[in-house]
């Protein structure tokens, strides 16, 4: 490891996070407004009215503000997986880069013929022509979050594919498998749901401060009546998946749900730790320092939730690391220690298998590739060290999990409400209402970060699950290089989230067209 | 690929025309008006530019491993003047832009100016080769540096190509072509007779450097060796004039190739000559999208290695050891049957919003301008 050192590889991983954590700003914002603004042209479209017309058209340009920014940022992120972690790209791009593909054919090609339609096109195409691109605009955002949680879940969960040892690479046998994995359906729907979400609670936010500055108040009722109904149809459907989510993380990912729950000795019938403080002293995991410093449970949820069984038992992080425990289809789980022999073991025996064919050694080669195929699913663990290395940043993921589940819950109630008062035509009166409407904005923001912060520090310290952790996955580029990389997009994504904020305050404050527009009128 | 490379050249114009905003247009308005007959295509350009990403990805793992994890320094700062030109369209004009338009339009020049040329550079790598090793068998602990398979043995990262003179030429050759697509875009696509005019005359001036890059690139290539590799032993080994030898032996890209070019250049000089003639740019378009797609195929067809290793022979990518595995290239077929359907689509989209020609009123009256 001369050239790569930990260093190099934290950098990478820390300018992946910086990148994936801009471009997630802007991303759930861009389908959760074209949802949105699909809605509202199809009722102009369906009933004539002019005003939904101007609700469209605001929407869409601050749509178009926020659009340009999540191109920039989502570029980087295609080619940071060649340019930091070229290893990983391949030893798995056989199946990786086949989504990523797929996305940029069927899903951006899709958005960005139709976005320039949506925003050119009020005077060249027919009505019902520009509702259908502004619909295809929607399709193609969400297509292409397929495509890519296709390929993050496949990390999560490598499925269909097999080692090639001549080639040293992981190939792709069963393309299905990989984008239909319960995993990927759970994740996108999660994903999209969220994206919902945020532009549901971006809307009504901004629609509140018109109520309380008692401006463009026809425009803003509009507005957050279709952003209630989206927000709320988002956010139970996030509680829904959401359950998908850590069912399938439960199965596949038993560490990440350990580190999301603090859960360090796993029993039988686990409760769901509802709210919890953790216990800074916990060093180690198999000291006997209590985890938590104070927790309100559920009992035996966790078992319901992960197993479908409320005596299930819950592996925690000691249990993973020692293993001995019976897994849910009987057998015996192993320890780390086990898993890092035979890991060892795989690469060993590929390296004897490549030096075998490299020396026309035929048979010698075939004994060396059944040790590997036996114990290849456990290769991964034959580059760490101990045990501990299998530990997530548990502090981070455990609240950064419980901060997110709670932010769900309240924006239930706050789209419950704000319908209520929506229904009772009281939401133009209630100040109190369209405060906490405003104010709730950064929350669905940090939510949704959250909600990858937990799915991807959760599963450190693996790229591909039980098969490659970070550190073999990255590129032979110096931590210098690393850093300059690292600092100039720092610097760049900061300016340009800073420029396009005031963009976005500056439109919100000029507000929407005047009504009725006369001449079709745009900027 | 090699038809996705001669679209993505062909749509490089965006960029030309970034890099023309300060000589064609004299006028705000006219700065105006060229930045919005550009800002409805560059998305275009974007596209298919991550689309080629994602497409070499799936089908050349090990190049996009190699290529851009080693030649990091000539990616990065490629990829950076893109993300910088993807807000500059939407922010320049827009008030509380922080930084004001003067500062996007120079993101656009950078943009125009680095992206073409860089882009230039790193393809002309494909013939003249680049410093790295591949080691299929470092993950399993046999190489002598570490775990990683691709690694880079220049220190500069990508940004030695730059000393490479016939990877200028085509980096400039690649410049100026954009520079003349541009050209004869604006020609085409707008209502403005100074800029017409102008534009006429753009297409001479960035034409002829085009030209002249483009030949001397050409034709020291075909005199130069070239990176071939034996069908039978697999063995890499440096052969006089192999680019030239693949032009013969594969008459039909060489006879496409001539086409591509004697459309480019029947593009560019019935615009210089014929004030009348407005359709230089497909012919023009059309002819650096055939010419790219054929180069890029002497690049890689007849047992060549298309990404060569200059200072290791036998670590050269070649499109049998660095592509996908049968399965996934055929799934990446079957999903390229969207192709004529993504197509058809681009044409009614761009039918759609280019049946009038873009003139000032437009700008206010298409309900969203730059």
């Amino acid at each position: 490891m001369d050239l790569l050192s930990i260093s190099a590889v934290n950098w990478a991983r820390g300018q992946f996070a910086l990148t994936a954590g801009y471009h997630w700003i802007f991303v759930p914002l861009t389908i959760g407004l074209a949802l949105i603004m699909a809605i509202m042209e199809s009722i102009y479209v369906k009933t004539g009215d002019e005003k939904w017309k101007v609700t469209t058209r605001f929407w869409q340009k601050i749509f178009g503000i926020n659009f340009a920014i999540g191109i920039a940022t989502g570029i980087i992120l295609e080619f940071q997986f060649g340019t930091n972690w070229s290893n990983y790209s391949w030893f798995v791009g056989d199946i990786f880069g086949a989504p990523l593909a797929i996305e940029g054919i069927i899903a951006f090609f899709l958005e960005a013929t139709f976005v320039t339609v949506m925003f050119f096109g009020w005077n060249r195409v027919s009505r019902k022509a520009h509702l259908l691109s502004t619909w295809l605009v929607f399709t193609g955002a969400t297509l292409s979050a397929f495509w890519i949680l296709v390929a993050n879940a496949w990390m999560q969960y490598p499925i269909g594919m097999e080692f090639n040892p001549d080639t040293v690479r992981n190939e792709m046998v069963d393309f299905w498998a990989v984008t239909l994995s319960p995993v990927a359906y759970n994740k996108f729907l999660h994903a999209v749901f969220s994206c919902w979400a945020v532009g549901a609670s971006f809307v009504a936010g901004v629609s509140g401060w018109y109520l309380l500055k008692k401006r463009h108040v026809e425009f803003a009722i509009q507005s957050i009546k279709i952003a209630s109904l989206v927000g709320l149809v988002g956010f139970v459907m996030l509680a829904v998946t959401g359950d998908g989510s850590a069912y399938q993380v439960a199965q596949k990912q038993p560490m990440k749900l350990a580190a999301m729950e603090g859960l360090y000795t796993g029993k039988e019938g686990t409760g769901l730790v509802a709210f919890g403080v953790l216990n800074p002293a916990k060093k180690e995991y198999n000291d006997d320092v209590n985890p938590y410093i104070a927790k309100v449970e559920i009992p035996k949820l966790l078992s319901l939730l992960g197993y479908r069984n409320i005596n299930a038992f819950v592996p925690g992080v000691k249990d993973i690391i020692e293993g001995g425990y019976t897994l849910p289809d009987g057998t015996t789980a192993l320890s780390f220690e086990e898993r890092k022999v035979r890991g060892e073991k795989a690469i060993q025996a590929l390296a004897d298998y490549q030096m075998a064919m490299k020396d026309g050694r035929e048979a010698d080669a075939a004994d060396h590739e059944a040790i590997l195929r036996e114990n290849y699913a456990h290769f991964g663990y034959g580059y760490l060290e101990t045990g501990a290395d299998l530990i997530p940043h548990v502090p981070i993921t455990f609240y950064s999990f419980h901060l997110m589940v709670m932010i769900g819950m309240f924006f239930i109630l706050l789209f419950v409400v704000l319908l209520y008062y929506l229904y009772k035509k009281k939401m133009n009166n209630t100040r109190w209402l369209q405060y906490v409407a405003l104010w709730s904005i950064p929350l669905s923001f940090l939510a949704s970060q959250l909600g990858w912060i937990v799915a991807e520090v959760g599963r450190q310290p693996w790229t591909i699950q039980d098969i490659m952790p970070v550190e073999v996955s990255a590129s032979a580029v110096s931590a210098g290089n690393i850093i300059t990389t690292f600092i100039l997009f720092s610097l760049v994504f900061t300016g340009l989230l800073i420029a396009e904020a005031t963009i976005m305050v500056k439109q919100i404050k000029k507000g929407p067209e005047s009504l009725p527009p006369a001449d079709h009128t745009g900027q | 690929m090699s038809l996705l490379g001669g679209l993505l050249v062909f749509l490089l114009f965006v960029q030309g025309g970034q890099s023309m905003l300060g000589s064609l247009a004299r006028q705000e308005d006219e700065k105006r008006l060229l930045i919005n007959a550009l800002g409805r295509k560059w998305e275009y350009t974007f596209t298919t530019l991550v689309t080629f990403g994602g497409a070499f990805f799936a089908s050349f793992p090990l190049f996009y491993s190699t290529s851009f994890g080693g030649a990091y320094w000539a990616w990065m700062i490629l990829l950076f003047c893109f993300v910088l030109q993807a807000v500059s369209y939407e922010f320049q004009a827009k008030p509380g832009n922080i930084f004001g338009p003067g500062v996007y339009r120079a993101f656009l020049f950078l943009n125009g100016v680095l992206g073409t040329f860089l882009l230039g550079v790193l393809v002309a790598t494909f013939f003249t080769g680049s410093e790295f090793t591949v080691g299929k068998g470092n993950i399993a602990g046999l190489g002598s540096s570490g775990f990683v398979i691709s690694q880079w043995q220049n220190p500069l990262h990508g940004l030695e190509s730059l000393a490479n003179l016939r990877n200028l030429c085509l980096g400039l050759a690649v410049l100026f072509l954009a520079r003349t697509l541009a050209s004869l875009y604006f020609v085409n696509r707008l209502r403005h007779e100074v800029l017409e005019k102008r534009s006429r005359k753009f297409v001479l001036y960035n034409g002829i450097p085009f030209l002249l890059f483009f030949l001397v690139f050409l034709i020291w290539t075909l005199l130069a060796e070239g990176y071939a590799v034996d069908p039978v032993t697999k063995v890499v080994s440096l052969e006089d004039k192999k680019y030239l030898y693949n032009f013969i032996e594969m008459p039909w890209v060489m006879a496409f190739f001539i086409l591509g070019v004697v459309a480019v250049l029947y593009g560019i000089f019935q615009t210089t000559f014929n004030q009348r003639f407005k359709k230089g740019i497909w012919f023009a378009g059309a002819g650096t999208v055939v010419t790219v797609t054929m180069l890029l195929l002497v690049a890689g067809l007849n047992n060549t290695a298309y990404y060569p290793s200059s200072i290791d022979l036998q670590s050269s990518l070649t499109l049998e050891n660095s592509s996908s595995s049968e399965f996934t290239l055929t799934a990446m077929s079957v999903v390229s049957l969207f192709v004529p359907f993504i197509i058809a689509y681009i044409i009614y989209a761009w039918g759609a919003l280019e049946k009038k020609k873009l003139g000032m009123e437009e700008l206010d009256s298409d309900g969203h301008a730059y």
